[in-house]
């Protein structure tokens, strides 16, 4: 099982069984963009913030 | 007997695209590597590492990161998807505008320009409303409509100022009463996948920024319009941006080549992510048959 604690909100959250490392989640509490670590354990950081140059 | 395939993807965060590139990977049986692009580096000495692979597809959301990975892995002799060459003609919209006129393509009134000055003439002469783009940028990210002279003058301004020096590169496009859409197409090799429209009330129709999909008939002419865009690219797997014009009809807005596809796939029911891992697959075995 994976459960992570939000870094921003303390909220307790639990990934989904199809969840990869480098996957963006989203804090279902604060709504704070989270990258999922690592797998087995568990961990997220605060997701890197939209750069200038990403996209297409 | 030839040697397994073994393929390179390069990525900075899994999103719905890659996780269905992933999946058609492992689907497809295919030996791949998944590669951060936050950790890892080239050393221009020793190739060898990298050299490992037949192929790599980048799927960075870093336009610099990718494009900087696409031209060392191209200097190494690896094919990539897309080539550091059509990464460049696409990554820039005054590269994108220049290729798309040498090609005789339709597209809107662009005009370049390197200070607030002569930009400012450029748009005087030209008349309002105008729209300034950032020539490298995405996602709908600093657009601006520009209704007056009072407004012209503080974006230009602002743009010198608080940008860095690529946004006193001043791209200047006429602005286009689009259908409360546009059009955005998803082309793998020589073949249009799918096309959708991009519905919003805004003038800015990105799905980044709001905009709906909705599934778009490819019609001949559209066909024919975004096959030659991509080609005047260099070809590969790219997604054409068009706008229909009240006068002048279909034109070529701008061509992404690391596009997204996570309102085109299931509106579509293409499978866009197996199409490309298709592409990628005979990039790499046409590379191995020259060897």
């Amino acid at each position: 099982m994976n459960t992570v604690s939000c870094p921003e909100c303390s909220a307790e959250i639990t990934l989904q069984d199809n969840t990869v490392v480098g996957e963006i989640i989203v804090c279902p509490d604060c709504g704070v963009d989270l990258e999922v670590k690592s797998l087995n354990p568990a961990s997220v950081d605060l997701a890197p913030m939209e750069q200038e140059d990403w996209g297409e | 007997m030839q040697k397994r395939l073994r393929i390179g993807v390069l990525y900075s965060r899994v999103r719905v695209e890659e996780k269905w590139i992933f999946g058609a990977m492992e689907k497809r049986g295919i030996d791949y590597e998944r590669l951060d692009d936050r950790a890892i580096s080239f050393d221009l000495e020793n190739p060898a590492p990298w050299l490992e692979f037949d192929a790599v597809l980048e799927r960075s959301i870093s336009y610099t990161s990718g494009l900087y990975a696409l031209r060392l892995l191209n200097a190494f002799g690896i094919p990539t998807v897309n080539t550091a060459a059509v990464a460049e003609a696409c990554g820039d919209k005054v590269t994108t505008s220049a290729l798309l006129a040498k090609a005789g393509l339709p597209q809107p009134r662009n005009m370049v320009a390197f200070t607030p000055e002569s930009a400012l003439e450029a748009i005087e002469r030209f008349g309002y409303p105008v729209v300034l783009k950032p020539a490298v940028g995405s996602w709908g990210r600093l657009l601006a409509k520009v209704n007056d002279r009072d407004a012209a003058e503080a974006v230009l301004e602002h743009k010198s100022t608080l940008g860095s020096v690529q946004h006193s590169v001043f791209y200047i496009q006429e602005f286009i009463k689009k259908p409360g859409r546009d059009i955005r197409a998803i082309i793998v090799g020589d073949r249009v996948l799918t096309a959708i429209y991009r519905k919003s009330e805004h003038w800015i129709t990105n799905t980044a920024r709001g905009g709906e999909g909705e599934l778009c008939p490819i019609t001949p002419e559209i066909e024919s319009l975004c096959l030659n865009a991509a080609a005047a690219m260099g070809g590969g797997v790219l997604a054409v941006d068009l706008v229909e014009h009240p006068e002048r009809g279909l034109l070529v807005n701008e061509v992404n080549h690391t596009m997204e596809f996570h309102t085109a796939q299931p509106i579509s029911g293409v499978d866009i992510a197996d199409e490309i891992v298709n592409y990628v697959i005979r990039a790499a075995k046409a590379k191995q048959e020259q060897a």
